[in-house]
């Protein structure tokens, strides 16, 4: 049952993935994306991960997708189609990336992985929460920090990089 | 763990991914889109951190932290991005890879 | 005994021209005269009052000891070290006494003869360095020390000689002195190379010991049939001789004339040219007992050559300070040569001793002769023979100064230069019969050309001047009565007392024979020389008509700047030099030039790559990677 689930969303998955980087239509390809993210908070709900799956679907599909809406909207006709990519493009670009994806799984493919054998429970959000703001062995309050603070200096960022020149008149 | 499936096939289904979202890096011609790969990859990456995570060692938390970490990255890289993408768009009407290639020879 | 205070006689003229070089814009001239002469006053009284105690009280067991202070200044390793320090010997505390009075005289007769001049107090902290620099040169401790002021002497001689820098004889005889000496330089660098090699260390001490293991083994090398310690001698005796313009180095020394006469008298007559004579006695042992004297045997002969030729060159001339010019040449010839045929132990080392009290003297009446020109150009403003005569009656000090002087150098009887210039000829007659009779002859010929030079200024035909000529003020006068007194009372001093190669004191005699036979050649030169010159007549030009070829050979003093420029302008700049600068234009330009248009051309080709796109960035990058991934793999798998 899980197998079936699995093959099906790594279908979406792919499939989704594809028309994403190929549709000429600026909105689909962001539809698609949304697709893409969905199944992969599947993933996620799959391997009972249920803080992932609910973060991603938040940010990614709630948030992020909503931006890029946003801004597709603001910068372009809805229609508009986009521009063709030269064939030759295209093709070096595909050459590489079979290419890549062969090194990469072949190298995956040698490997012997060491799965563990022990059974799993479910993690607790209350586990992740608490790992987070740990400073002790294994801890990652600083990092937490330091993305807060990244945040909060790409928040300003982003606000003043897109008000650009008023700020300049004022 | 997810019954049935083993970790090669997972690994396979990320790297495919990525490679996709590689491709497209490569070939779109409109700024947006290629933003839209970068989430690809983005994302590729994230998903094996949690799945390695969860085949190799189920007893630990890494793997779900350092996603939660991509993923705020990733909304941070997206806004800022956007906001460039925006202003280049004030300034040249324009959010086309071919229109921003003045930086050469 | 302590002498440590006499490092205080080259540090005085060293602030000096430090407080006279930085503030020479401030000081206003009549003070930085006043400044300088007191300071070298100062060293003059300390470097008499070292002679005075050193020469009553330095003796130990009838021996005159070393007295040495110094101080490591460089520290290579444990053995290369290079020291800083005072030497005190009998021919250092002699130099001392040379310098300090000639300078501190310099510096008097200077306050007046410079007087109205715009550069007065750069003039005045040349001077110093110059003094201080020869200071250092005399008490250096170590053949590095003394390179070391060597060089400085240079480039202060090359300052002043260059003084009237507006000039342009006077700019081309500083470079041309300052390039010759600086050429011989190189190679008394060699020897000091060569030396210090095969001894061990820099120290004269060391070197001079007789236990040394310069002295004890310089058989143990050899190269082209002499021992290397031989060539190394050579090699220095080669700097010596720049710097004291001996054959064929001394073409400086009559372009040197350049610049103001005091200058001429303070360093081209009786302290900077002598340096290459202290050398050579510097390391007399050395020359003496190695390979049995062979360098000993050149230092002789070049001195004697240089000394003839000189006084032959000098009967010629017409400008006045050019003939004492050549008159120093060939008198620092003379103290070469006695150098040359000297020996080592007691009364054998009389050449030793002639060279150091012929040194003494003749800085004593080379200076007056050289205060005396200037006192005579500063009044006619020439300084060519025809435009003088018949100033005795305008002049009465500088005339009978000269005259004094004159005598001395001619060897009159009585005068300083009888007595010292008696102990060479005595020296000379006793090692080697060739070198004797050419000192005679040379005796003979000074007589003549300096008196040729003083009946032409003093007597002769009647000049008229644009203004009336007159006596020089006193600040010029009472340095030369105070030089006229040493040039007489410098031959009673008891030299052989206080000087000698083993610096144990013996008796010298004045050996009557040979004095009589040179004084008698120097009476028909001054007899010669009045027939000549006292009254106007055409004896002279009748005279040199009938040399013909040989007078005007003569004139053009052998044409060695002749040779010098063909060699520099024809050999070494029209071929050596036209087909470096071919090959340099061609090959390295050429070279350097196609690389640059390879660059170029390869980069036209691929400047496309730098696209401006991002996305073709990224994918070298991918594809660089996948390329390193690839090559990686297939390592690991193999």
């Amino acid at each position: 049952m899980e197998a079936i689930l699995f093959y099906i969303l790594a279908a979406l998955i792919i499939i989704f993935a594809v028309a994403s980087v190929t549709s000429r239509k600026i909105l689909r390809a962001v539809i698609y994306l949304l697709f893409v993210l969905i199944s992969i908070a599947g993933l996620y709900f799959l391997i009972n991960y249920n803080l992932l799956a609910a973060i991603q679907l938040t940010v990614y599909a709630g948030g992020v997708i909503v931006l890029f809406i946003f801004s597709v909207l603001l910068v372009h006709h809805v229609e508009l189609e986009l521009e063709k990519t030269p064939l030759k493009r295209k093709i070096i670009a595909g050459i590489l990336s079979l290419l890549g994806l062969g090194i990469t799984l072949w190298s995956i493919f040698t490997y012997t992985f060491k799965t563990a054998t022990t059974t799993y429970s479910s993690i607790e959000v209350r586990d992740i929460g608490l790992k987070l703001l740990s400073y002790g062995d294994g801890g990652y309050i600083l990092p937490f920090e330091v993305i807060s603070v990244l945040l909060v200096a790409v928040m300003i960022g982003a606000i003043i990089v897109a008000k650009g020149e008023k700020l300049k008149e004022n | 763990m997810i019954a049935g499936i083993n970790i090669y096939e997972i690994l396979t289904l990320t790297s495919i991914l990525f490679f996709i979202g590689l491709y497209g890096f490569f070939t779109r011609e409109n700024l947006i889109t290629v933003l839209l790969s970068i989430e690809l990859i983005l994302n590729a990456s994230a998903l094996n951190f949690v799945l390695i995570n969860t085949y190799l060692y189920p007893d630990l938390l890494q793997g779900a932290i350092f996603t939660i970490f991509i993923i705020a990255l990733a909304a941070a890289e997206t806004a800022l991005a956007i906001a460039i993408i925006i202003n280049l768009y004030k300034l040249i009407y324009s959010v086309e890879v071919k229109d921003t290639e003045t930086m050469k020879y | 005994m302590d002498f440590s205070y006499t490092i205080l006689i080259p540090l005085i003229p060293l602030a000096l021209f430090v407080i006279l070089g930085i503030f020479s814009k401030k000081i206003p001239p009549s003070i930085s005269g006043w400044i300088g002469s007191l300071g070298l006053g100062t060293s003059f009284v300390l470097s008499w009052y070292t002679a005075y105690s050193y020469f009553l009280g330095g003796k130990l067991n009838g021996v005159y000891q070393t007295f040495i202070y110094k101080t490591t200044w460089l520290n290579f390793t444990d053995k290369l070290h290079i020291d800083m320090g005072v030497l005190i010997d009998p021919i250092s505390v002699m130099m001392l006494v040379v310098v300090s009075t000639i300078s501190f005289m310099v510096h008097l007769y200077s306050r007046g003869y410079m007087k109205g001049d715009d550069g007065y107090t750069r003039f005045f902290s040349y001077l110093a360095l110059f003094s201080f620099s020869m200071f250092g040169l005399v008490l250096a401790t170590n053949l590095f020390q003394m390179y070391i002021f060597w060089e400085l002497v240079g480039a202060s001689s090359y300052l002043l000689i260059g003084y009237y820098y507006t000039k342009p004889s006077a700019v081309a005889a500083g470079k041309k002195a300052f390039i010759v000496t600086r050429f011989a330089d190189l190679g008394f660098l060699i020897g000091i190379l060569l030396i210090s090699y095969y001894s061990g260390t820099f120290d004269f001490q060391e070197i001079n010991s007789l236990h040394g293991s310069i002295i004890t083994n310089w058989a143990a090398t050899s190269f082209m049939g002499l021992s290397v310690i031989t060539w190394g001698l050579i090699l220095i005796y080669l700097g010596a001789a720049g710097k004291s313009a001996m054959m064929p180095f001394h073409i400086w020394l009559p372009d040197a004339m350049e610049g103001p006469t005091p200058v001429s008298a303070l360093i081209h007559a009786a302290t900077m040219v002598v340096a290459g004579v202290y050398l050579v006695a510097r390391l007399f042992p050395v020359y003496y007992f190695v390979e049995n004297g062979f360098a000993l045997q050149i230092v002789a002969y070049v001195g004697a050559i240089s000394s003839l030729v000189a006084a032959i060159i000098a009967i010629t001339q017409t400008d006045i300070k050019r003939v004492l010019a050549f008159s120093t040449m060939s008198q620092i010839g003379y103290m070469m040569l006695a150098l040359g045929v000297s020996k080592y132990d007691g009364h054998e080392g009389l050449g030793y001793m002639a060279s150091m009290f012929h040194l003494f003297t003749h800085a004593m009446f080379k200076a007056l002769l050289f205060l005396g020109a200037g006192s005579v150009i500063h009044i006619v403003h020439s300084n060519y023979l025809k435009d003088m005569g018949n100033l005795r009656k305008h002049m009465p000090i500088t005339h009978i100064t000269f005259l004094i002087a004159s005598l001395s150098i001619a060897g009159f009887p009585g005068f300083a230069g009888f007595f010292s210039k008696d102990e060479i000829l005595a020296a000379a007659y006793e090692n080697n019969m060739l070198i004797y009779v050419s000192s005679v002859l040379v005796a003979g010929l000074t007589a003549f050309y300096i008196f040729r030079l003083y009946f032409g200024i003093f007597w002769g035909k009647d000049n008229t001047y644009e203004h009336t000529p007159h006596e020089s003020p006193w600040s010029m006068t009472i340095p030369m009565l105070f030089l006229a007194f040493m040039s007489i009372a410098g031959g009673y001093i008891p030299f052989s007392d206080y000087i000698s190669a083993d610096s144990i004191p013996f008796k010298s005699h004045l050996n009557l024979p040979l004095a009589a036979i040179a004084t008698s050649i120097g009476f028909i030169g001054i007899i010669l020389a009045y027939v000549f010159y006292k009254k106007e007549n055409n004896l002279p030009e009748r005279f040199a008509n009938s040399f013909g070829v040989f007078y005007k050979w003569t004139y053009h003093k052998f044409y060695f700047d002749e040779i010098y420029l063909f060699v520099t302008k024809k050999i070494l700049f029209g071929i050596v030099g036209f087909s470096a600068a071919w090959f340099d234009k061609h090959i390295v330009d050429g070279t350097m030039v196609g690389i640059g248009n390879t660059t170029v051309a390869i980069s036209e080709k691929i400047k496309g790559w730098q696209s401006g796109k991002f996305q073709d960035y990224a994918m070298s990058f991918v594809g660089g990677g996948v390329v390193i991934a690839m090559v990686v793999f297939y390592i690991w798998i193999n």
